[in-house]
């Protein structure tokens, strides 16, 4: 197969495009003290903040999947003005600055919140400012990746398949587990790896509505942040990990991604 | 009866269909076939009613609907649609109720496909695909068969090999059967009846044989091969819609349908003398070879279709664009009221 060529100029504009990705990297692993880099990864306070990253990043996609594939599907459903009104719910955290997130997230569920208030007089459950606040703000800010994936496999998706299964005799609840889900493979793979992604990175809300705890809330974009300011050699040799860690599951994660069902 | 109205399309049709019978629904595409198919088996909503076997599937005046899923029905598609990430003999065992997994081996033995029981969709022939998607279907023992189109989307070379096989397990089912085609060959060869539905209403019913011969449309005359016209009877003529008469001994009176088979009209290359008394100069529009004989398409005071040897029209000098003096007896013409 012959494609057209690509204009010149759109291959100059690409190149710099790569290279806005690249360079960052670039300085980071050419100025990176690498001396320092045996003692940091052995730190206790790296494998603590390290841990605590990936514990909350990952619990935050499990989240999102069991509540985010429901939401698709229902959002695949609607139309009109509500699956308009549904959308704009779902995407706001994406556009939505995470600093602003995590104050909303407060407001309903800090101590004298909207839900925070009744959750802390009748149980004395406080939700701020602890490890499940954290993960509560990698989801807010997440979820929305993996609900526009799913959605989009849902409308691509053939629901004859679906028809076929329920003249099969198949429940609803059959035809979802059997049928929907697996068909989905690939988009809700993609989906949870975006989110994960997002979750892993996520800074402005989990500060605002988890605080700075070492162990209990700071992740490794937090530690990062704070190293910055006493320590800058700390801090790169934790964003290094954080790279390292990040391209390692996106490469591993690679073919099963873009494979087919 | 059923009624679907939806976007501006209206879907009208009465249809009963007994036990052991296969009934085919044979339209033009869009006429409504496979949205009657949908709607018999609980997959749009429908206005008026759906009984099988005395249960009432659907009864929009008692807002009674009974979803797909306990219907019973066996729907079988154009292509395939097996579940691509299930093995033959899952796909095949899907719907079947107890030790299913013996139940649906036993059908792919019996069907010959026992030795791609492991296999996964992608890995079958067309043909193959087709035959287990009917296995399928069939292993859940459905009280009505739908059959959309089931051959239309296989090559030719494998759609006689399939149809053999869809004839077979058709005489073997004990319920209703009811196939959607476009395919007359289909139609006449899996069908006790056919219902020929155009823009969603039926236009004619019954028999194979006795739709052919009296064909009440223009899709059913293209079907069966035979030049439809209309008109008003004159007791020894028709007056034709078209223009021009044609004499024909009962002719009757009113809206009456002529038929004309393509052999009986003959092409003179001077106006021939004798008893044909519909005799025109045409023209020869265009040549088409059919198996062993050639059809050509006239125009002239009567447009037809005439089915000539290729001998005659090396005999003739026909081409497109010749003119040609064309006859057709008087008796060969068949006429019955509209």
């Amino acid at each position: 197969m012959s494609r057209a060529r690509i204009p010149a100029p759109l291959t100059a504009l690409a190149a710099i495009g790569l290279l806005l990705f690249l360079l960052p990297l670039v300085g980071l692993v050419i100025r990176a003290p690498w001396n320092q880099v045996g003692p940091a990864l052995i730190a206790p306070e790296t494998a603590t903040t390290l841990g605590l990253s990936i514990f909350c990043s990952i619990t935050a996609t499990v989240v999102a999947l069991v509540l985010g594939i429901p939401l698709a599907l229902v959002l695949s459903r609607t139309t009109g003005t509500l699956r308009g009104v549904l959308r704009a719910l779902t995407t706001l955290p994406m556009v939505l600055p995470p600093v602003v997130g995590g104050v909303a997230l407060l407001l309903a569920f800090g101590r004298r919140g909207l839900i925070g208030g009744v959750l802390n007089q009748a149980f004395g459950i406080q939700i701020p400012f602890t490890t499940t606040a954290a993960v509560i703000a990698e989801t807010f800010v997440a979820m929305p990746f993996l609900v526009i994936a799913v959605e989009g496999g849902l409308r691509a998706l053939d629901h004859r398949y679906e028809e076929a299964a329920r003249a099969l005799g198949a429940s609803s609840w059959k035809v979802f587990a059997r049928v929907t889900i697996p068909l989905l493979r690939p988009a809700i793979f993609s989906g949870a790896v975006l989110c994960w992604a997002r979750a892993l990175g996520e800074f402005g809300a989990t500060i605002t509505f988890a605080g700075n705890l070492p162990g209990r809330t700071q992740t490794v974009p937090l530690a990062v942040y704070v190293a910055l300011e006493t320590r800058p050699e700390g801090a790169i040799v934790l964003s290094l990990i954080l790279l390292v860690v990040s391209l390692a599951i996106l490469i591993g994660l690679r073919d099963r991604w873009l494979g087919e069902p | 009866m059923i009624r679907v109205q939806r976007n501006g399309f209206a879907l009208d049709v009465e249809l009963e269909v007994g036990a052991g019978e296969t009934v085919a629904i044979l339209g033009p595409n869009g006429a409504g076939k496979t949205t009657l198919l949908r709607a018999i088996a609980g997959l749009i909503p429908v206005e008026g009613r759906v009984e099988l076997d005395g249960d009432v599937l659907d009864d929009s005046a008692s807002a009674r609907h009974v979803p797909t899923e306990r219907r019973h029905v066996g729907l079988v598609f154009q292509d395939h649609v097996l579940f691509p990430h299930m093995t033959v003999l899952q796909n095949v065992a899907f719907g079947v109720r107890g030790d299913a997994k013996r139940i649906a081996r036993d059908w792919l033995d019996r069907a010959g496909l026992g030795d791609k029981a492991g296999a996964m969709p992608r890995e079958l022939s067309g043909g193959q695909a087709q035959r287990v998607a009917l296995l399928r279907t069939l292993a859940t023992e459905p009280r009505m068969l739908l059959l959309d189109e089931p051959l239309s989307a296989l090559d030719v070379t494998v759609r006689a090999e399939v149809r053999r096989e869809l004839s077979r397990q058709l005489r073997g089912f004990q319920g209703i059967r009811i196939l959607v085609t476009h395919d007359p060959l289909e139609a006449m060869a899996l069908a006790d009846r056919l219902v020929v539905l155009e823009q969603g209403k039926v236009v004619q019913r019954g028999s194979p044989t006795e739709v052919t011969a009296r064909p009440r449309s223009r899709f059913v005359a293209d079907l069966a091969g035979v030049n439809l016209l209309r008109g008003q009877g004159r007791g020894d003529h028709i007056e034709l819609d078209g223009g021009g008469t044609l004499a024909a001994p009962e002719a009757g009176e009113g809206d009456v349908f002529a038929v004309i088979h393509p052999r009986a009209v003959a092409l003179y290359l001077a106006k021939p003398e004798g008893t044909p008394r519909n005799v025109w100069l045409g023209r020869a529009e265009d040549l088409d070879l059919h198996g062993e004989r050639v059809r050509v398409r006239l125009s002239g005071p009567v447009p037809l279709v005439a089915e000539v040897t290729p001998s005659a029209v090396r005999d003739l000098g026909l081409a497109s664009g010749a003119e040609v003096w064309v006859a057709v007896k008087a008796t060969e013409i068949s006429v019955y009221t509209a």
